[in-house]
């Protein structure tokens, strides 16, 4: 029970923040002490490119958790419209890893080429062609029509969302997050 | 064998009378046909009409289905308002009074052996191969719940009440106990997987919706078959010697036809992709395999009196992926048009025999209130069930059930043709009414089929259900979807939840890790990713569309024109008004505007990318390209010329990347691009001179154009109309022309100079029209950078092919380009991405 039992006040307002339940904080907060070895923060252990986090913390972790919240049914048009696009956004800079507010070609090239490393028979240059259709792709999309001269220069996160349009992200992006203990299975 | 065949020579005839003229030449002549025997003299022609009676009157029947379903289609309006489904049973209804009338026998019914043995197992098989497999997993703990306690529940509910209604003295006097309503519940219960797919497939509702029903349709035969097995040995044993260890039994015999039935599937379905793994050298039969196999799993698991649908169906499942990646492409496509056709046929037959079968007022017992309360019963417990089990469901699901679905859900439980054989199978010995519950069963199953089936889709339109939506496969989305898989495995692993998505990434990582190496071939395995899939379509449509554009044009002249320059900024604006001269375009246009269904991809009329295959494959053979190999006409039974369409796909793309990253340096260089175009020319010229096998001296001096332009009339295509300055040039093409004739390759360097160009004027192969078909028209958008002006080509462009608006508006259009062009540093004159393109290899 720990930590977050005993503040109670700070589990409330974290439920605030993150609408999950005070069973759900509880829950994860278990499993970030878990995964921190009780200590109050993650650190990073990889040596990653700069701009990432060197470490996290517990309100951090939630925050991150909640993008991932199915959403309530309760909620009214606006606030789906809202969580959606907030949804989106979390995605968005996972694919914006310098965070200009662009997804360059570049940017969106490495993911792809993250994606397909899992084949290892996929070489690199398909992977990038593939990035490369995509791109071209996006910007039929959210352009439409181009100039001759017009270079699209990346995707902007108006085009995200036109990208997305459409599909339905609400019941894609969610995890179940369940009340029950399910840690000890996981390990 | 063949119930649905009359026995006697004398119906056959008459059945044959009775389906037109054709056979009543066989009925005069009969006669002598049996006395052939004692004439002693050698005949030259024998008649003998019983020699081929059975098959002869089964194929008549095939055939007069088939041709039903035709003049069905003659009208759009009644097609698109009655289901098909129904149309064939009264058609049956139809077909089986003129039997009646003629012969007063009724002997072509639809029966057990026939149905189970020969009409099902295509449908189920079919329903599996091309079941989508994420969507159903997703949703199979909600199809399960429906199809073992939804089934449970409709069949004892539906039991119990008619009893109870039958204690009540309502029905009057029938000699039945509470077993015999019980095991007609049990039979009647079954959504039937038949009649839900002939009428939802009409239907169009979203996809979440229709794998529930049809997944619930498919597995409840588990549950069907065990309570039909258990209730009729119980009625056999007689009530009162029912024990309940009996109980016991029937629930454990549960468990055990339904997870031994999908073993069985299971283990057939590993054994197919292994064979299909090391069919390389045998592709004629390959598609033989899918169809052998599954079949066996099906009589395998009848033999073991497990469940059969369940096996095929499994069997299907877990096949498609190894299997599809397996087999060679053609094989692929075969095994798609075989699976359909069979499925269609069968349906048809067992709809119009369901009809036919109707007919024969031996077998009907009427009892209005039985009938009546059996057709009220069934509606409201449906409904019921679902409201409960939805309202269980829906605690757990992410995507709700709203009411509306569930209305669609209770409506679209139809019941069909294994109700009807279930309860033909029964034994008039043991089940005393066993002719009250046939009239029953067909009347519910009319009753669901066609008024239900005919009202399904304006209820659904008025509750507005939310339909699925056809979309083109974007590569954005894939690439996403993909994206969302890794996330959210990730997240549900950091945050210790054992979620579908974790189970996912598990399965797909032991899939890759363990299955795929043992099941699919080695070169199967590095060409299988979904993302390369959908980029190769994408590809192929845009190749289609560049040639539907150029057929648009009045001939490819502009794809095939060696100058690069008139083709580069051909303006695709106005395609969505225009384009309709297009063969292709059309016939994708059609079906894509009538095939809205989830399953576009696979169900039989919506075979779209078939469809679109055939075009590809048709518009590349006649037109794009033909590969420097010589071409073999041989027949060989066994042997199919291999993979030779893959082949000229490939090459055609990698030849255009060639083509367009030389022009590209040019530009980027600043080269003088007419001279290395001539001498690219040349190159390719001689090269092709020295590989092509047929003793073309001349043909490097004709215009490559012309041989072309006098193939193409050969073949009367859609632009075949005379242009007066072909035949200036058509005595230079003659000669050619008999080379044409004796020799396809004599095409190659037509094809050559053509299809290397086309797509240089877009930035990627990628991007293109159909697959923005949605978006807003647009142009090519990076291309322009790589455009530079050219002298005119090397090849003087045909005369008479290039259309004056085609040439005109991109000469007008590219001026603006290039001024800007000059304006700009060299390293912009290409975006990063247009330059990589043009190295992409395939």
């Amino acid at each position: 029970m720990g930590a977050a039992h005993s503040a109670s006040e700070e589990v409330r307002e974290l439920e605030g923040k993150t609408g999950f339940s005070s069973d759900q904080i509880e829950q994860l907060h278990r499993r970030f002490k878990q995964l921190s070895g009780d200590q109050p923060t993650i650190r990073n252990l990889r040596k990653g490119p700069s701009g990432l986090a060197d470490e996290i913390n517990f309100e951090d972790f939630l925050t991150i958790m909640s993008y991932f919240r199915p959403i309530d049914t309760s909620m009214d048009e606006e606030q789906v419209e809202l969580s959606r696009k907030e949804k989106l956004r979390f995605l968005f800079h996972m694919y914006d890893s310098d965070s200009d507010g662009r997804i360059t070609l570049e940017e969106y090239r490495n993911v792809v080429e993250e994606l397909l490393s899992g084949n290892p028979h996929i070489e690199k240059e398909s992977a990038r062609s593939i990035a490369d259709g995509a791109m071209m792709e996006a910007a039929s999309v959210c352009v439409g029509q181009m100039e001759p001269d017009q270079v699209y220069e990346g995707i902007t996160f108006e085009d995200f969302l036109k990208i997305w349009q459409g599909i339905d992200i609400e019941t894609k992006m969610h995890v179940r997050f369940l009340n029950m203990e399910t840690m000890a299975l996981c390990h | 064998m063949w119930g649905l065949v009359s026995r006697g020579p004398g119906r056959g005839l008459l059945l044959a009378l009775a389906l037109g003229g054709l056979a009543r030449a066989g009925g005069v002549e009969v006669e002598p046909g049996d006395a052939h025997g004692e004439s002693g003299g050698f005949q030259v022609v024998t008649f003998e009409w019983a020699h081929v009676q059975d098959p002869y009157v089964i194929a008549l029947w095939i055939l007069v289905a088939s041709v039903a379903k035709i003049g069905f289609h003659l009208s759009h309006k009644v097609t698109s308002v009655v289901p098909e489904s129904a149309l064939l049973i009264v058609l049956g209804l139809v077909l089986g009074g003129i039997v009646w009338a003629a012969d007063h026998i009724a002997s072509f019914t639809l029966t057990p052996t026939v149905f189970f043995f020969y009409l099902l197992p295509p449908i189920v098989l079919d329903a599996g191969y091309f079941m989508p497999n994420r969507l159903f997993f997703g949703n199979l703990g909600t199809i399960l719940l429906y199809a073992v306690v939804g089934t449970v529940w409709n069949a004892a509910t539906t039991g119990l009440s008619l009893y109870g209604v039958f204690l009540s003295g309502l029905m009057g006097d029938l000699k039945i106990g509470l077993l015999d309503f019980l095991l007609f519940g049990s039979l009647i219960a079954a959504v039937d997987p038949v009649a839900v797919l002939a009428v939802f497939e009409e239907v169009h509702v979203n996809e979440v919706l229709f794998i529930i029903v049809f997944g619930e349709s498919l597995l409840n035969d588990a549950v069907t078959v065990v309570l039909y097995n258990v209730f009729e040995s119980f009625v056999a044993l007689g009530g009162d010697n029912v024990t309940g260890l009996d109980c016991v039994k029937g629930i454990v015999s549960f468990f055990v036809v339904s997870l031994g039935g999908t073993l069985v599937g299971v283990i057939f379905a590993f054994l197919l992709s292994l064979v299909t793994r090391f069919t390389k050298h045998v592709r004629i039969i390959e598609p033989g395999f899918v169809f052998i196999i599954s079949y066996l799993s099906y009589l395998t698991s009848e033999m073991l009196s497990l469940s059969a649908i369940l096996a095929i169906t499994f069997c299907g499942i877990c096949c498609q992926k190894y299997v599809k990646a397996n087999i060679s492409e053609q094989s692929a496509t075969t095994v798609r048009y075989t699976m359909k056709m069979l499925a269609s046929g069968a349906e048809t037959i067992i709809f119009m025999f369901l009809g036919i079968s109707a007919v024969n007022p031996f077998i009907w017992t009427w009892n209005t209130a039985f009938v009546l309360l059996t057709l009220v019963f069934i509606s409201v417990y449906r409904a019921i069930g679902v409201v409960l089990q939805t309202w269980l469901l829906n605690r757990y699901r992410m995507v709700q059930l709203e009411p509306i679905d569930q209305v669609v859900l209770s409506y679209g439980g139809l019941r069909g043709a294994v109700a009807f054989a279930l309860v033909v199978l029964l034994d008039g010995e043991k089940v005393k009414e066993k002719n009250l519950f046939v009239s029953t069963t067909i009347i519910v199953v009319f009753f669901t089929v066609i008024f239900q089936g005919l009202t399904i889709k304006p209820l659904v339109q008025w509750l507005k259900v939310k339909r699925s939506e056809h979309r083109e496969p974007r590569l954005n989305e894939k690439l996403h979807g993909r994206a969302f898989d890794h996330i959210l495995s990730a997240i549900e692993d950091i945050s210790g939840q054992i979620g579908h998505n974790y189970l996912r990434d598990k399965w797909s990582h032991f899939d890759r890790k363990f299955l795929s190496r043992v099941l699919m071939r080695r070169s199967a395995q590095k060409s299988r990713d979904r993302i390369l899939n959908v980029f190769h379509e994408l590809n192929l449509k845009d190749a289609i569309s560049y040639v539907a554009e150029g057929e648009r044009r009045g001939s490819l002249a502009f794809i095939r024109s060696p100058s690069t320059d008139n083709m580069v900024n051909v303006d695709f604006t106005p395609r969505s008004s225009t384009v309709e001269a297009s063969v292709s375009y059309l016939l994708r246009e059609n079906v894509s505007a009538v095939c809205l269904d989830m399953q576009s991809l696979e169900q039989r009329r919506r075979s779209i990318r078939d469809a679109e295959d055939m075009v590809t494959h048709h518009t590349l053979q006649q037109y794009l390209y033909k590969p420097r190999q010589e071409y073999k006409h041989l027949y060989s039974r066994h042997e199919l010329t291999p993979t030779e369409d893959e082949k000229q796909d490939r090459e055609i793309f990698h030849r255009t990347m060639r083509k367009r990253l030389e022009s590209f340096k040019t530009t980027k260089l600043g080269l003088n691009q007419n001279k290395k175009a001539a001498k690219m020319y040349k190159r390719e010229r001689a090269q092709k001179r020295r590989n092509s096998s047929i003793p073309n001296g001349k043909l490097p001096t004709e215009n490559p154009v012309q041989n072309f332009t006098i193939k193409e009339k050969d073949l009367e295509l859609s632009d075949t109309e005379e242009h007066p300055n072909y035949d200036e040039e058509m005595s230079g093409g003659i000669e050619f022309l008999a080379s044409v004739t004796k020799d396809t390759a004599s095409d190659s360097p037509a094809g050559d100079t053509g299809s290397d160009t086309p797509l240089t004027g877009r930035s990627s192969p990628r991007h293109g029209p159909p697959a923005a078909a949605a978006a807003a028209p647009e142009k090519p958008l990076i291309p322009a950078r790589l455009q530079r002006p050219r002298a005119p080509s090397p090849v003087p462009p045909a005369p008479a092919q290039n259309p004056e608006s085609a040439a005109a508006r991109p000469r007008a259009r590219r001026r603006p380009a290039l001024l800007k062009l000059a304006s700009l540093p060299p390293s912009c004159h290409a975006p990063p991405h247009a330059l990589e393109q043009e190295e992409t290899p395939l």
